[in-house]
């Protein structure tokens, strides 16, 4: 079965910038994985619950009391960058 | 006999019996990685002070009489997916170059609860996505028995440091075989818990629902006092299971006479090279011979599990990895907006296979696609499960060769994705249904090379897995070593 793919649509909902070069490659191997992947819609599945997990899950809660975190500075020493106690990054609005 | 060869358990009985230390052990870890690493690159990070002040920590507590039991003082290596505080862990991946943690993840407190050693960060697929250890974004890990084939992957590193004897244990995970892949590849002992049984935290998540840490050693007996120490309900994991834990070892030595064992059909004749289903077919008749009842059963969706996996498998990832942007961690490279900095990180950061994968998965859960790939794919999963709860009504556990080859050359699959997912054809369907199984050595190829058995189990079903696969290995008796492993080889 054929697979439809706008490659630079589903990039950009990656976010993962890639070059037109890089665009096509992926375009081709993708095509080439979901048309082998495409083979599940081929097995009747009417009535069939789909299964997200292979545990029965239930909601995993504690109490809702105050527990150490992480150090805070240990944490943004990992940052490629900060400012005081923040994440620093680009501007996210326009002006 | 160099220390460095020898199981944990005999390891344990030398060092309570004072003619060995955790120091001597480390230092015979050490010496085996030092004579094997320039050629097989299984580590990305040896942690040689804070190993060397565990081992010395070790040796103490023993001299006062605080025995944490079989792992104490035993170094044991981790796969670099697995986070330790202050250690860098960076999923063999440049998205997370120089990422030193600020904490450790469950199993890793535990094993150094129980006195082990930790040794090293191994090498891995990069955020464990492959079946050859080949997708390092710091170069490939090499196979011990032939260092120009791949040693599965994507636990490779861990498989081949414990084929080799530079540790003598060490932790993977498993998403769609890359526990067992490699263990067949490099003939150890490989075993993926039932989904839940070993805590998730701090395990850096490719597929939630599907992951699972498990241990891969040099037997059977070191794979249970592995799996013993890090498993046990987790309140930091909200998947971990809650339920009551089997005894692992409860049932082991029983010998398999009576057992009902099933050889999967789909799974054990086309596809399979002939020197592995000839030695997996030797394997079941001596599991006969042994007083087993064989019988061949169908699982008809494992046919499609395959698709299925690769749809589920990369729609979570893509999930998973958007946390990789350049804002809380790593490398980070300039844009002038967030979007611009996000997008030129993450196409920076993320090898080839880690892209197609996230792309692939986009693709699948976007509008439009999601009922036909995705939605399809989870209801594919229930018929999966389906199948093996069939199955499981029929027989005690279930059988198939690990994988359908033995280790290929580096390179051989490297562009084609497809027949490099073929890899983990029998590995898969396991994942799927989140049941426990485990894979060891029964025999050698034509060129030498090893050939994994598994053995599969019902979720919960670790003891009659643990049962079959230790008499699988006393009818085997597999007791080949690499090359790379001989002190001719090493040196």
């Amino acid at each position: 079965m054929p697979v439809e793919i706008d490659i630079a649509k589903v990039a950009r909902l990656a976010r993962i910038g890639l070059s037109p070069d890089d665009l096509a490659h992926h375009s081709e191997q993708l095509q080439v994985i979901l048309e082998h992947a495409a083979r599940v819609q081929a097995l009747p599945t009417e009535g069939v619950e789909p299964t997200a997990h292979p545990l029965p899950m239930v909601n995993a809660l504690r109490s809702d009391e105050v527990e150490p975190t992480l150090d805070r500075d240990e944490v943004l020493s990992q940052a490629p960058d900060r400012e005081g106690p923040y994440f620093r990054v680009p501007p996210f609005l326009e002006d | 006999m160099d220390p460095a060869d020898l199981t944990i358990a005999e390891a344990g009985t030398r060092l309570r019996a004072g003619d060995l230390t955790s120091a001597d052990l480390l230092h015979a870890v050490r010496r085996r990685a030092s004579m094997t690493e320039a050629v097989l690159h299984a580590y990305l990070n040896i942690d040689h002070d804070g190993a060397a002040a565990a081992a010395a920590a070790a040796d103490e507590a023993l001299r006062r009489g605080d025995d944490r039991g079989p792992l104490h003082g035993i170094p044991v290596a981790l796969k670099d997916n697995m986070v330790t505080r202050g250690l860098e862990t960076t999923c063999s991946s440049r998205i997370l170059a120089g990422y030193r943690p600020p904490y450790d993840a469950t199993v890793v407190e535990r094993l150094r609860a129980a006195g082990a050693v930790v040794f090293g960060k191994t090498n891995l697929d990069e955020f464990a996505m492959g079946s050859s250890t080949e997708n390092s974004a710091y170069g490939p890990t090499r196979n011990p028995w032939d260092p120009d084939r791949v040693p599965g992957g994507s636990s490779g590193g861990s498989a081949a440091a414990v084929a080799v004897g530079s540790a003598f244990a060490a932790l993977g995970s498993d998403t769609g075989g890359s526990i067992r892949q490699p263990a067949a590849l490099t003939g150890t002992v490989g075993m993926k818990p039932t989904y839940g049984l070993v805590s998730r935290y701090g395990l850096i998540a490719f597929a939630s629902s599907l992951d699972q840490i498990g241990p891969i050693t040099r037997s059977v007996d070191d794979s249970v006092t592995m799996l013993a120490a890090i498993a046990g309900h987790d309140p930091s994991d909200a998947t971990s299971y809650r339920g009551g834990y089997p005894d692992f070892a409860s049932s082991m030595g029983d010998g398999v006479a009576g057992l009902r064992i099933g050889v999967i059909r789909e799974l054990s004749g086309e596809g399979i090279a002939a020197d592995v289903s000839a030695a997996f077919r030797a394997t079941v008749d001596a599991l006969v011979a042994a007083g087993a009842e064989v019988s061949e059963v169908s699982l008809p969706s494992t046919e499609y599990a395959l698709s299925a996996y690769y749809l589920i498998a990369p729609a979570e990832c893509s999930a998973n990895l958007a946390r990789f942007d350049g804002v809380r961690y790593g490398p980070r490279l300039p844009g002038s907006s967030v979007e611009e900095m996000m997008a030129a990180t993450r196409a920076d950061g993320f090898g080839p296979e880690v892209t197609r994968r996230i792309l692939l998965g986009t693709y699948a859960l976007s509008a439009g696609y999601y009922d036909a790939f995705y939605g399809q794919a989870q209801k594919v999963r229930t018929l999966v499960v389906e199948d093996f709860r069939r199955a499981y009504a029929e027989v005690d556990v279930l059988v198939t060769p690990t994988s359908p080859t033995t280790a290929f050359a580096l390179g051989e699959r490297a562009d084609d994705p497809l027949a490099m997912y073929l890899s983990d054809i029998c590995t898969i369907p396991s994942n799927l249904a989140g049941d426990p199984a485990i894979s060891l050595p029964c025999g050698l190829d034509s060129a030498g090379l090893p050939i994994g058995f598994q053995v599969l189990a019902p979720a919960l079903g670790e003891p009659v897995m643990f049962r079959v696969a230790k008499a699988v290995e006393e009818l085997v008796g597999f007791s080949a070593r690499p090359a790379l492993a001989s002190s001719e080889g090493a040196a």
